[in-house]
């Protein structure tokens, strides 16, 4: 029995054909030198800021990274509904990636957060909304693995961490919008309308897109590099690496069969 | 095979849940319990005064709420599946959708029975009259909201090793919007303040209650499958 399970999920899960391979080396080596260039804009093109100086250039990291979590997180909701669905192996693989990929990227969204703030708002950590809802986000899919890791059986493993991804991506929404419905938060807002107080934000810490020349251009890239490239090309490795272990179980029982 | 109609099954398992307690008062009495207990601490652990009570008291009233809540649905759920009920009603000619329904109202209803002996204890206790038709009002929609993402969420942990331990940590941060805008909402109606100030709560709450029954009613059928 355990043997034909085994056998059958070798055979969904192919061997990574040499065109993916090479096709995904040429984006790996393409993420690094867009990374680079990302931080080139953001550290040595982009103007000092007036009122917080060099510090200011983390946003250039800190917003792009955020994005590159979001991405990695819905890709975790795409993959459980399609697992729940169709009941490949592979979606699942890719809702395990994006949970990994994207906790990743949200720890790096919040220590450079953490660093920006220190000198900004005087502490590493305050109880402002967003960083209360972000910390929540990040315990959510921590949850995430641990329910994973509850559970032996392999096809009930994957359905209940398919419904979990689902309902925990709610955490991240709440994240991304909860600065826009709470006026007494002291984050900054990047993208999108501001509403809170003009004269609070002066002394809070604020982020113009206009403020230096080259801020625009190095958001816009640096989203667009840590969005698109970044989370999807860990997340194709993360995947590689999952097949690469199916293979190995399967094997295992093989072996252990004769 | 004919399926009962939907209604008809979502009262019979309600009506089984509650003639289960009657016999039993396992869920209720351990709830109960719990929940004086833990305002007892906090009052020492706070040790509130007159003013800093009206802060905290509504924050005070969640978690007393939510943590024996959690104690109830562990309870609720592992019951019908040690004694093999799951099971028998996932046999039964009834919707998937049908046995969620009716669990999640035998859970409501537990909980707020549980919330309804803390209103009164809590007022005299804290010396703070928690009897405002908002607050009630707060309580009938955030009680509502956490327990629909926890019958769904204790359905996957009682299956899972570590069972009993897993259900908050898994719960707490996907109820977590629902806490805050309760604990807000709630906290805004005792404070006095007019109620433009803090309605948009009331609000938020209400319409993430819509989108967890909804997203928890469809995935419900998938935690329950074999």
């Amino acid at each position: 029995m355990s043997a034909a399970v085994a056998h059958s999920a070798a055979e969904s899960m192919p061997r990574s054909n040499r065109m993916g391979s090479r096709l995904l080396i040429f984006l790996s080596i393409l993420t690094v030198i867009g990374v680079l260039i990302g931080l080139y804009l953001g550290l040595i093109a982009a103007g000092t800021d007036i009122e917080q100086g060099e510090v200011q250039r983390l946003f250039y990291i800190h917003v792009p990274s955020f994005a590159g979590a979001f991405v990695a997180f819905s890709a975790t909701v795409v993959g459980g509904i399609a697992y729940l669905i169709t009941r490949k192996v592979k979606w699942d693989a890719l809702a395990l990636a994006g949970v990994e990929i994207g906790l990743a990227l949200a720890a790096i969204n919040l220590v450079t957060g953490s660093v920006w703030a220190r000198p900004i708002w005087n502490t590493w950590w305050n109880w402002d909304p967003r960083l209360t809802s972000d910390a929540i986000m990040i315990l959510t899919y921590a949850a995430y693995l641990m329910l994973r890791s509850g559970i032996d059986n392999v096809d009930t493993r994957r359905r209940f961490a398919s419904v979990y991804g689902i309902l925990a991506f709610s955490t991240v929404l709440i994240t991304f919008l909860i600065i826009r419905i709470r006026p007494d938060t002291i984050h900054p807002v990047v993208i999108g309308p501001v509403l809170t107080d003009a004269s609070m934000m002066a002394t809070q810490g604020d982020f113009e897109l206009n403020a230096t020349p080259g801020v625009t251009s190095a958001v816009a890239f640096g989203s667009a590099v840590w969005s698109i490239l970044v989370p999807w090309v860990l997340v194709w490795w993360r995947i590689r690496l999952e097949n690469v272990a199916h293979r190995v179980t399967a094997m295992r029982v093989k072996v252990m069969e004769q | 095979m004919k399926t009962t109609p939907f209604f008809k099954a979502v009262l019979a398992i309600v009506r089984k849940d509650l003639q289960a307690e009657m016999r039993g008062r396992e869920l209720v009495g351990a709830m109960g319990v719990f929940a004086l207990l833990a305002i007892l601490i906090f009052s020492f652990a706070l040790e509130l005064d007159r003013e800093a009570r009206n802060e905290v008291i509504s924050g005070v009233l969640w978690v007393t709420v939510i943590f024996s809540s959690i104690l109830g649905l562990n309870r609720s759920l592992a019951m019908e599946r040690d004694q093999g009920n799951l099971d028998a009603l996932l046999l039964a000619p009834i919707g998937r959708g049908a046995v969620y329904v009716g669990k999640l109202i035998g859970n409501y209803i537990f909980t707020l029975a549980i919330s309804a002996i803390l209103l009164p204890v809590m007022s005299a206790l804290y010396g703070v009259s928690l009897f405002n038709p908002y607050v009630l009002l707060t309580l009938l929609l955030g009680v509502l909201g956490f327990t629909t993402v926890g019958t769904l969420l204790a359905t996957m942990t009682v299956q899972t090793r570590a069972r009993e331990a897993l259900l908050p940590i898994v719960m707490m941060p996907v109820a977590l919007p629902i806490i805050l805008s309760a604990v807000r909402a709630s906290t805004g109606a005792l404070s006095g303040a007019s109620v433009d100030d803090w309605i948009g709560w009331v609000q938020i709450l209400g319409a993430l209650d819509a989108i967890f029954v909804v997203m928890c009613f469809f995935l419900f059928p998938f935690v329950v499958e074999e």
